[in-house]
Order: C-alpha cells, then structure tokens, then sequence
C-alpha cells in the first residue's frame, strides 16, 4: 500500500507554512510549489544529496528554528554517510522526511536500491538517528509528521510513495531568486 | 607527528578573526591540531564529516542562515567535493571558503597523495575558483582574510592551500 507525495504534502502544508523548508530537486520541488510557494521553503535543485546536510547546516546555525527536509530515497542514497553525520549531532529541531517511491522518477523512473529491498528508515536507525518510521498511508504519514515536530528530536521519516509526479520540473521560480528571498527570510 | 602547532594556530586565530564560527571538517594528518583548536573552542561549531561533499551542503545551510564557515579538508577531499561545490556552491552563489590541505607537492613522501597533488591547481583553474598558497607566516592572517573578503563579496567558492612549508616541522 502507498500513497502519493502530493497527497502527503497537502496534508502537512500548513505545518510546512511556518518552519524552515529545505528541498529535493525534481517532483517534491515541483510539487510542494504547486500546492503554493513560500519564502521559507528552500529547493536544492541539483547536488543529489546535499539537502539533507544543507539542513543540516541550517538546524546548527539556527537552532531556534525548526527545521524540515523533504528528501528522497534516490538523494539519501547518494549521501548515505550524512545520515551518520546527522546522527552525530542529532538537532533536535530537524525533521527528516524521506519520500520513498523506490525509483529515479524524473530521470526514466529507473529502480533504486529501495525497489530491491534496502531500507532506509533502518538504515537510518542503525546509523543512529533516534527516532525513525516507516510510513505507507497518508494519516499515518500526517501522524509520524506531527509527533516528529512535537517530539523535538531528530526524527527520520520514510514515506513509502507512488512513483508519479508532475508533468514538468522546470517552475516559475528562478533559482537565484528563491535562493536569496529564502536568505532574506532566514537572516530576518 | 611534526604537524606545525604553530602553523596551524596562526591558520585558527586568522579564521575566528575573520568570523568563522562553523568549521566542516575530515580529518587528515595536516589538519589535526586545526580541528582540535575548533572542538575546544566552544564558540565554533565543529562539524565532523563522513564524507567532504556534505561539508558544501552544511556551509551552504549556515550561510543561508548568516553563519560565516569554512571547510578544512584534504586536497582529495576536494576531489571528492566536486559535485557538491559546483551544483550548490556555484550555482547558488554561496560564499565558500575552503581550507585545502595540498598534499603531494615537492617534499611529499607517502606516494599515495602524488597523483591528487598533480591536479589540483588545474582543477581549482578549471572551476574558476579563485585560490592562493598559505606557506609562509607571514602572510596568513591577511590572506584568510582576504579569501573571506572575496567569497563573501563575490559569492562565491575561494580556496586556500594550505603547504607543506607551513604545515610541517620538517626539514625535507
């Protein structure tokens, strides 16, 4: 059983609206822009990888502000030793959310080590994040989404998703124009 | 292990008085001492790294977020951090400054670090990345903080090298 990315970002959009928001390149970009595009939500449109340790960057310096990743599994792959570097300092005002749709979607919709069996959120626990789920329904996603943000400690979450998106990746939304309206937001 | 103590004091006061306050970091023989300074300075936030590349996602994080960083790494680290420093770093206009400890240059005796020391420069060339040495001194303190001048003022990477002749206590 799963459920669409989309379906999972408008359920948790309003929690999205007031906390730092650092994103994948591709679907969850494109996606989370549709449903509506705020200045504190951040896209890191290519560096496969690096949106976990960007937040990660974000959740020290700021450690006021709570912090929230929308990754992937093809991306975590990528970075799979960030998830050690995230366990070592373990903010407590990150939440890590990890849409699973066991594919390389937006380059052919080829399979990711996922499809075969690798298992991120127990990947993720065994490098040592405190807390970690594994989720394969909307209301269960909305559920892990608000005890992760309630639970103040870095929280992994594996959302088993469709393997569809939208029709287009390229939006609106200049990268440089996001980039320092995101800053400006940040700093303020 | 003749790792210049020195050296890699003028190198940490020079950071902090440029106002670095988050430093990402792999360990490598030459940086030893530089990320001991930064883990008992409790006014630095050190990051300590599986891999470099995410060190370009930390400091790009912390710079969105008005934190001066820098990355200490090995030249291979560069190597390694590549991706990251093109497709974040340069594509967003992040002010990066990066702190490379320049393996196998002349003196250098472990044959293992020869071939990444042989393209190093041309590769900092062929990304446009503005780069000086730090090998004597005298010039340390001015040139980091020349380096974080131009990162911040361009927004972009700047590399420093950090050489054998200042980060050795060795005659050869």
């Amino acid at each position: 059983m799963s459920f669409r990315r989309l379906d999972a970002l408008k359920a948790v959009y309003d929690r999205l609206a007031s906390r730092v928001v650092v994103t994948i390149m591709g679907a969850v970009a494109a996606e989370l822009q549709s449903i509506g595009h705020r200045p504190n939500f951040f896209y890191l449109q290519h560096a496969m990888g690096l949106a976990s340790s960007l937040g990660l960057g974000i959740a020290l310096a700021r450690p006021e502000r709570q912090v929230v990743v929308l990754d992937g599994d093809g991306s975590v792959l990528m970075n799979l030793g960030g998830l050690t570097t995230l366990a070592r300092y373990r903010p407590r005002n990150l939440v890590h959310v990890v849409f699973d749709n066991e594919s390389l979607l937006s380059v052919g919709g080829f399979p990711t080590a996922t499809a075969t069996g690798s298992d991120i959120a127990g990947i993720a626990a065994a490098a040592g994040i405190p807390r970690t789920a594994t989720v394969r329904t909307c209301e269960e996603f909305q559920r892990a989404f608000d005890e992760a943000l309630a639970a103040g400690e870095l929280t992994t979450i594996v959302a088993k998703v469709e393997a569809v998106g939208p029709s287009a990746y390229v939006t609106e939304l200049s990268l440089l124009e996001n980039r320092f309206e995101f800053q400006k937001f940040l700093r303020a | 292990m003749p790792v210049s103590t020195a050296g890699s004091r003028l190198i940490y006061d020079a950071l902090k008085a440029s106002g670095i306050r988050m430093l990402s970091a792999l360990p490598e023989t030459w940086l030893v001492h530089l990320i001991r300074m930064a883990d008992d300075d409790p006014e630095m936030v050190l990051v300590r790294l599986a891999k470099e590349e995410e060190g370009v996602g930390v400091s790009a994080g912390a710079h969105l977020a008005g934190v001066k960083s820098a990355m200490l790494m090995q030249n291979h680290g560069f190597l390694a951090s590549i991706n990251g420093i093109v497709s974040c770093a340069q594509l967003y206009r992040i002010p990066l400054l990066m702190l490379i400890s320049y393996r196998g240059e002349f003196g250098e005796r472990d044959p293992w670090q020869t071939e990444g020391g042989g393209v190093t420069e041309d590769l900092l060339r062929a990304l446009k990345i503005p780069f000086a040495r730090l090998e004597s001194p005298d010039h340390v303190e001015r040139r980091i903080a020349k380096a974080q001048t131009l990162a911040s003022s361009s927004n972009k990477p700047v590399a420093l090298l950090l050489c054998r002749d200042l980060m050795w206590e060795d005659a050869a």
